[in-house]
């Protein structure tokens, strides 16, 4: 398993270079280091001096890819590509254009992220097989029907709504938790509760009716009226064989999203005023600041990266008829 | 650390009483009575759990969480500060954007200005109530002494015929830094904390980790080290193009930083500021400028350490954001305490501030003293929903308006002037209403070969366009009527703006009845036609006439109905409008090129005299030309020769007069379309006292005072907890539980089950 371990982390390395390499030529074409510069002076007594002397105290002013003033290796590593973007690959973020260390702002938005996004990816899933389970075991009653047109209202109402309206009743009407802000500590139980709440109801459509497929395919197998021959019950049945069984393919789906986790969510923590990872790229979109963007799209792809090889393991694990070679 | 202060107020709180929420007037009596059995129980309960059992931290905060969510202390559930501060003296505010620095030497919007502002002074400030706005000393002891010098190096009291000026400033004595460990020094006299090594440094991962903090008087010499900054390639100041071009010897300085880069500015000479003694300086300017008096009342000329920039040049500090851009050191009334301006930004009282008289105006408070809040806390709050909804629930202490919730907040009464809703007024909020010196326009690029120029049949265009395009009606629109039309460059309060029948223009307005009228559009086509577009059609090649605004796309307002309205006051011509929506970046760079043929444009003034609207129409100052602020290029050698006039003069009638022809003459060619002078609309609680709208000054939240004992009455009145909504989740649940085991009995029950 090592090895195969080590040779998808080699597989995964020229694609963080394209990916990388992309990212780069993108920002770069659409956004030029002098529009770097203006967003970041302002509007006022802006010179085309001052735009210079920005662009090279923030290391803007070197060439792409190649240096040909410098010397030696410096003709490669002397270059925008190289200070910019490979230094990247070795997780030296550097500093945003507004001049904060990316890695300290890192550091310090992932445990408020994942304090929304853990709980409600955990409870989530729980609350999501639950109610799947009792479709399968309610099938083709009322309970069912019901359940399952439940399920399509709530994944064909935007998120957006999820959050302005859970905002509206809990908070603002019932005055359950505060509208939004966060604390470290215990203390941010109440600033956490009604985003986790809104997350995992947001998503029961869609996830509950998919493991809804997924386990009904399961009830449909030969193991299952064996099981019912033995003169198991329903909720036996369940919870020791489908459920079970009906969990490989979850894994798939669930897994690859736990390295995702870290980069928090966009909506949820700039409505919440959740200090995470999602705001942050949020932030860095609206302002421009591409070093942080950059960034982020860069740990996008290698948790992804991360996450599919977490689910490759993860197989093994739930079936033990699988090796990785 | 902070469990134990989270657990030890609510603690306190419980035992007082649970009586919470009587005030729920949705609730039936039937359900406040079982609820009430219910918390009296939940109380019992607690209680013998808190005294009977020993417990963990944490199994203390999971009781007090569930005595929370039952509502067994009377303080709001949606209270989103700490509970022992309920009652403190504290400020709370909200921001939309976080600053991108706190150096005094960078920060230059709005954004920044307000935190810097509390934290560093300046030699002179505006006064909080006076208008037209004036400066008085504030870290000064009197105004500047002002010298102007001819070309012989005579000295002359004209600023017209002065060849350069100096500005000699005397400080205050005993005014002393914030605590700060850049000043602590070991028994031996040697700095503690710099310079360290790399191991030692790693010791240190934020402020509060120092142990040793000290303070030092401060000095002439901290003011001229803040000048010799602005020349810094380090330090990146917005100003120091402008600064270079009046300060002398500033861009000599830059280049010789620039070639030996040493971290500590007073080993290099420089001629545009010297020290006369430990508290005078003076600043040597290459050039009359009157108005840098104003530039002295802006952070960039507040006083800096030396000793910062050798602190935080230790080792790793800038990797934990450990510099002057977060951490800063000032003398102002206030010091930061927590600085994420990614979620808040937390400011307590300086310990030692100097102290600062009541400003004319304000009564004295016997036995206080400025500032008056004890503690202030910003909290990020993106979007505007919650952040409104926080300030009416009596969590933010004021509040701005979005154009969402414009209608909730404002009314309008029999004389159709802005008032607070009754729905606010009963929560005794009040309304600020002020006039920024602020002006957004329409302009017209004067290099254009069609809207540009000076020829009779392009200025007869524009001055159609100008009648047509009804800004009075862009304000009802888009701006909820906060904003007043604009007949020139100058807005109101700034000196040479003329109010009434002797300010309106001409040229696009009448005055009849006592009121300002636009001209009939008959008016415009008339004009149109003269200019050679006899309705809207181009005479020279038979074809109608088009014309391109260049506009800077912006998240935050509904641009399709924007550049609908802007087509359409087009098409009264019979003008076709095409619409270039593009990114700032991209709109900065049309500018510089002079590839605009119209443009949607604005300028917040840096102080309030005229030469700092009308120099954005001055000739030297054009944008593709001379990279300037006149984005318009407006070039008229008669306007030009006056503005150098004004420029230099004292206010009085003279310049007053000159102002006047300056004005009438651009009201003539109609370079800009004027657009409109914003209006700010503030809302205040009942509890905040002393605060008067100063669009000038960032640091009004000294002199304001909070009564929290009324804000916190307010809170718990304001949010009673629901109870019925446990009532049927608990109902719901039962029947849901009751449905499920019948269902499941049912099925068990089959001859033939589905699994």
């Amino acid at each position: 398993m090592l090895a195969y371990v080590i040779k998808r982390i080699l597989y995964a390395i020229p694609v963080i270079l394209v990916v990388n390499l992309i990212t780069f030529l993108l920002y770069f074409k659409l956004n030029s280091p002098d529009d770097m510069a203006r967003l970041q002076l302002g509007n006022k007594h802006v010179t085309t001096a001052a735009i210079q002397d920005w662009k090279k105290e923030h290391g803007y002013d070197k060439p792409i890819f190649y240096n040909f003033h410098a010397s030696a290796l410096h003709h490669l590593t002397d270059t925008l590509f190289f200070e910019k973007s490979l230094k990247m690959l070795v997780f030296d973020f550097g500093q945003s254009d507004a001049n904060r260390n990316i890695s300290n702002d890192l550091k310090m938005r992932m445990g408020p992220s994942l304090a929304i996004a853990l709980p409600s990816f955990i409870l989530g899933i729980i609350v999501n097989v639950s109610v799947a389970l009792s479709m399968v075991l309610f099938r083709e009653t009322w309970i069912e029907r019901s359940m399952v047109l439940l399920c399509l209202i709530i994944m064909s109402i935007s998120t957006l709504f999820y959050i302005i309206f859970g905002q509206f009743i809990v908070a603002k009407w019932w005055h359950w938790v505060p509208l939004s802000g966060y604390s470290p500590g215990w203390s941010q139980f109440k600033f956490v509760i009604l985003p986790i709440l809104i997350a995992i109801i947001s998503s029961l459509g869609a996830d509950a009716r998919w493991y809804r497929a997924i386990f009904l395919e399961e009830a449909n197998k030969e193991y299952v009226q064996l099981a019912k021959a033995k003169g198991l019950s329903s909720m036996q049945i369940l919870l020791h064989h489908v459920l079970p069984n009906g969990a490989l393919p979850i894994l798939t789906g669930v897994v690859v999203l736990i390295p995702s986790l870290f980069l928090g969510s966009l909506l949820l923590e700039s409505f919440f005023g959740i200090p995470g990872l999602g705001s942050y790229t949020m932030d860095a979109i609206l302002q421009q600041d591409f070093a942080i963007v950059r960034v982020m799209v860069y740990l996008g792809t290698v948790l992804y990266i991360l996450g599919l090889i977490l689910t490759d393991l993860a197989y093994t694990y739930a079936d033990p008829r699988i090796r990785l070679e | 650390m902070r469990i134990q202060g989270w657990i030890r107020g609510p603690v306190g709180l419980w035992f007082i009483g649970c009586k919470m929420n009587k005030t729920g007037q949705n609730d039936s009596k039937f359900f406040s009575n079982i609820l009430d059995i219910i918390f009296k129980f939940t109380v019992i309960l607690l209680r013998f759990l808190h005294f009977s059992l020993r417990q963990t931290k944490r199994q203390q905060a999971l009781i007090l969480i569930t005595a929370s969510l039952l509502g067994c202390y009377h303080k709001p559930h949606n209270d989103p500060y700490h509970t022992e501060d309920a009652t403190a003296n504290i400020y709370y505010g909200a921001y939309s954007s976080a600053p991108k620095t706190l150096d005094p030497a960078k920060a230059y919007t709005t954004d920044e200005a307000q935190f810097v502002s509390l934290v560093y002074e300046t030699p002179l400030q505006y006064q909080y109530l006076t208008r037209p706005w004036a400066l008085e000393p504030l870290l000064a002891t009197r105004m500047p002494e002002v010298v102007y010098k001819d070309a012989q190096g005579n000295v002359t009291s004209d600023p017209r015929l002065a060849k350069c000026s100096e500005y000699t400033i005397h400080i205050q004595p005993g005014v002393y830094y914030q605590p700060h460990p850049a000043f602590a020094r070991s028994q031996q006299g040697g700095y503690l904390y710099w310079p360290l090594s790399a191991d030692a440094a790693q010791a240190y991962q934020q402020i509060s980790d120092f142990k040793y903090t000290a303070t030092r008087e401060v000095t002439a010499e901290d003011f001229v080290y803040e000048i010799k900054r602005l020349a810094s390639p380090a330090v990146q100041s917005p100003i120091y193009g402008l600064m270079s071009e009046h300060i002398q010897g500033l861009s000599t300085l830059r280049e010789e930083i620039e070639q030996s880069r040493s971290v500590d500015l007073r080993a290099y000479p420089f001629a545009g500021a010297t020290v006369i003694d430990k508290y005078t300086y003076r600043i040597d300017l290459k050039d009359p400028y009157p108005q840098f008096i104003y530039w002295l009342a802006m952070s960039f000329f507040a006083p800096y350490p030396w000793e910062a920039d050798q602190f935080y040049q230790n080792p790793g500090f800038a990797d934990r954001n450990l510099s002057i851009d977060w951490v800063p050191i000032g003398t102002g009334p206030y010091e930061f305490v927590r600085n994420n301006p990614n979620q808040s930004l937390q400011l307590i009282r300086n310990t030692n501030f100097h102290g600062e008289k009541v400003p004319a105006g304000l009564a004295a408070r016997p036995g206080k003293h400025i500032p008056y809040i004890d503690r202030i806390e910003f909290y990020l709050e993106k979007e505007a929903i919650p952040t409104w909804n926080k300030f009416l629930q009596g969590y933010y202490d004021q509040s701005g308006i979005a154009s969402d919730t414009f209608d909730q907040a404002i009314s309008y009464n029999a004389q159709r002037q802005p008032i607070v809703s009754p729905k606010l007024q009963k929560k005794g909020i009040t309304l600020q209403i002020s006039t920024s010196p602020t002006i957004f326009y329409l302009g017209f690029n004067q290099l254009d070969p069609v809207v540009g120029g000076s020829s009779a049949a392009a200025q007869k265009l524009r001055q159609a366009l100008s009648i047509a395009v009804d800004m009075n009606e862009y304000i009802k629109l888009f701006l909820n009527g906060r904003g007043e039309v604009a007949q020139s460059p100058l807005p109101p309060g700034i000196f040479g703006a003329r109010t009434g029948q002797a300010g309106i223009d001409p040229v696009i307005f009448q005055w009849q009845n006592n009121q300002i009228k636009r001209r009939p559009l008959s008016d415009a086509q008339k004009l149109l036609s003269e200019a050679g577009y006899p309705n809207g059609i181009d005479v020279k090649t038979g074809r109608p006439l088009a014309l391109t605004l260049s506009i800077m796309s912006e998240s935050n307002i509904d641009e399709g109905t924007l550049y609908a309205w802007f087509r359409q006051q087009f098409a009264k011509l019979n003008i076709e409008l095409n619409i270039d929506s593009t990114t700032y970046s991209r709109f900065q760079d049309k500018l510089q090129n002079g590839s605009t043929q119209l443009f949607f444009s604005g300028w917040i003034a840096d102080y309030p005299d005229p030469e700092n609207f009308l120099f954005l129409l001055y000739g030297p100052n054009a944008k593709v030309e001379h990279n300037g602020e006149n984005v318009a290029n407006y070039n008229n050698a008669q306007f030009d020769a006056w503005y150098q006039a004004m420029a230099r003069m004292p206010n009085g009638p003279e310049r007053q007069a000159l102002i006047d022809k300056m004005v009438q003459q651009v009201q003539e060619d109609a370079p800009w379309i004027w657009g409109f002078y914003p209006v700010s609309y503030q809302l205040s609680h009942a509890w905040v006292l002393d605060s008067y709208a100063n669009p000038l000054m960032s640091n009004t939240l000294k002199y304001m005072r909070i009564l929290p004992e009324i804000r916190y009455q307010a809170r718990v009145a304001w949010n009673p907890i629901s109870k019925w909504p446990i009532i049927l989740i608990v109902l719901g649940l039962f029947i849901f539980i009751v449905v499920a085991v019948f269902a499941y009995r049912k099925i068990n029950q089959r001859r033939v089950s589905i699994l």
